[in-house]
């Protein structure tokens, strides 16, 4: 007869379903608040890299991902954007992924509207074209025969941020928010190396540990590796900020740390049950 | 009529129906996938004739200053074998566009991706132990080059894995479990993130529109 420690092995996955939805709600039902402790590390190397652009400087921001990525790096973008253009920094953005254009927009434009930075002035979105890689490599060349116009339309010779700005080199830095491919293994290799731009990046939980030997050889400055990323970009930001603005990521750790917490706790009872049946099994024989 | 609303709602009735599989198969659920897919087909094939065809193509084969260009026919044509698939008699045509994609794919980064991948991966293992930054930077480095060699010797199957080498290739396996570890980790917590995000979508965004601020 199975112990009720036993039991807990084969409890009803739904059961876990409703725990695990439970350990998410409640905490960003209750605004739980954690903290986010920044220590040396990928996120802090990048906000320092970006930290130490002077202003009038330019920016090249690929949006490389779609809504379903969203929740981890659209708050990477806000936090970025913030950044950049409180210290002047202009922006020429673009997306190697089709839907990266709208949320890259609307990143820019939230941004840009609570600092009062103006389009095509502080910051431009150039839109998306297919090619990946072989993209980024005619842009190492000649940026304005890719783009000859912005997403809506406007011809770029019509726009002042893109005044000095004819291939990749003239950027003095690269920053890809990256889903996946095209995204940063392309700019780190058809731009970082090739044309020694420095690389910088947040990315998706998934793929982060594939994009940390980029950091230890020095091909990326810095790294955003998912919602945890995200969180200590939008924490550093704040610093020093009066009446920051809401972002989602922060909160959103807290209910990320409860729902680690009920992972690890199946898992230990997981694996207890399984001893117990095993030993219990064992003693049979 | 308030679209935001609309929007708003539809987002949350779906993506209720997509979460109610995790109790058990159901017609909600079947509808918001196919719902999905279809709209992601139909929207694929508009983006990519408005976004694609139309500015890269069309606009160069006709441009608005008048006068078409001829040379802009040999990529229409090369797409045009592509779609020819279809066509079990045509579809060998296929081969000479994939033939230009794979030569020009595989021309352009092979070396970029050796440079990239392979030969700064190995510059970056070749560390000097005495380099500053302290004990835990020299520990760092050890196990970087340690984990490296033993990793290799594991994949290295000329020679049985007995012995020293036997030894080494298990630090090395030990090594790659640790690095699988740390990826199932990372993945959990994209995978929880992206629940929060909907999560968030539902608390702050759908129930306001009852009238339920949390």
């Amino acid at each position: 007869m199975s112990t009720f420690i036993e039991k807990l092995g084969n409890i009803d996955r739904r059961i876990i379903f409703i725990v695990m939805a439970l350990a998410v709600i409640i905490p960003l039902a209750v605004r739980l608040t954690l903290p986010i402790p920044i220590d040396e590390g990928p996120s802090k190397n990048m906000y320092d890299a970006v930290d130490a652009l002077p202003p009038g400087s330019t920016v090249l921001l690929s949006f490389d991902y779609d809504p379903s990525t969203m929740p981890e790096l659209q708050p990477m973008a806000i936090a970025l954007a913030q950044q950049l253009m409180t210290k002047d920094i202009k922006i020429v953005s673009l997306a190697l992924w089709p839907m990266g254009v709208s949320l890259g927009n609307e990143a820019l434009s939230y941004v840009s509207d609570s600092l009062g930075r103006e389009e095509y002035v502080d910051w431009v979105n150039l839109g998306y074209k297919t090619g990946g890689g072989v993209l980024i490599v005619r842009m190492g060349s000649d940026i304005k025969s890719v783009f000859p116009e912005d997403y809506s339309g406007k011809s770029v010779d019509e726009i002042p941020v893109m005044d000095e700005i004819n291939m990749l080199g003239d950027f003095d830095m690269i920053i890809s928010l990256s889903a996946g491919d095209p995204g940063i293994p392309a700019w780190v290799m058809m731009a970082g190396d090739r044309y020694d731009i420095p690389i910088g990046g947040g990315c998706t939980a998934v793929s982060a540990p594939q994009f940390y030997p980029y950091l230890g050889t020095g091909q990326m400055l810095g790294l955003l590796g998912g919602l945890k990323g995200a969180a200590d970009y939008e924490t550093m930001v704040r610093i020093g900020v009066d009446d920051p603005p809401a972002g989602t990521a922060t909160p959103g750790m807290a209910a990320q740390s409860v729902a680690h917490l009920v992972i690890m706790l199946f898992i230990i009872l997981g694996n207890i049950s399984y001893l117990a049946s095993k030993k219990r099994k064992g003693g049979a024989k | 009529m308030n679209w935001t609303v609309i929007g708003i709602w539809l987002g949350a009735l779906l993506s209720l129906s997509l979460y109610s599989f995790l109790y058990k198969d159901n017609p909600f659920y079947k509808f918001a996938e196919h719902l999905f897919v279809g709209m992601s087909a139909g929207y694929w094939v508009i983006y990519t004739i408005m976004n694609v065809l139309i500015p890269n193509w069309w606009n160069n084969l006709v441009p608005a200053e008048g006068g078409m260009q001829p040379i802009w026919l040999i990529p229409g044509f090369l797409g045009l074998f592509m779609v020819l698939r279809v066509v079990p008699k045509l579809s060998g045509l296929s081969r000479m566009s994939l033939a230009l994609i794979v030569g020009t794919g595989a021309g352009l980064s092979m070396t970029a991706m050796f440079q990239t991948n392979a030969l700064a991966q190995v510059n970056g293992t070749i560390i000097s132990l005495g380099q500053g930054g302290g004990w835990f930077n020299w520990v760092s480095n050890i196990i970087v080059v340690a984990g490296v060699v033993c990793g290799l010797v594991y994949f290295f199957f000329s020679k049985a894995h007995t012995g020293i080498v036997g030894k080494t290739a298990n630090v090395g396996i030990t090594i790659l479990m640790v690095a699988f570890g740390a990826s199932f980790g990372y993945t959990v917590m994209a995978r929880i993130s992206l629940l929060i995000g909907q999560t968030q979508f539902l608390l702050f965004d759908w129930l306001p529109t009852m009238g339920i601020h949390l």
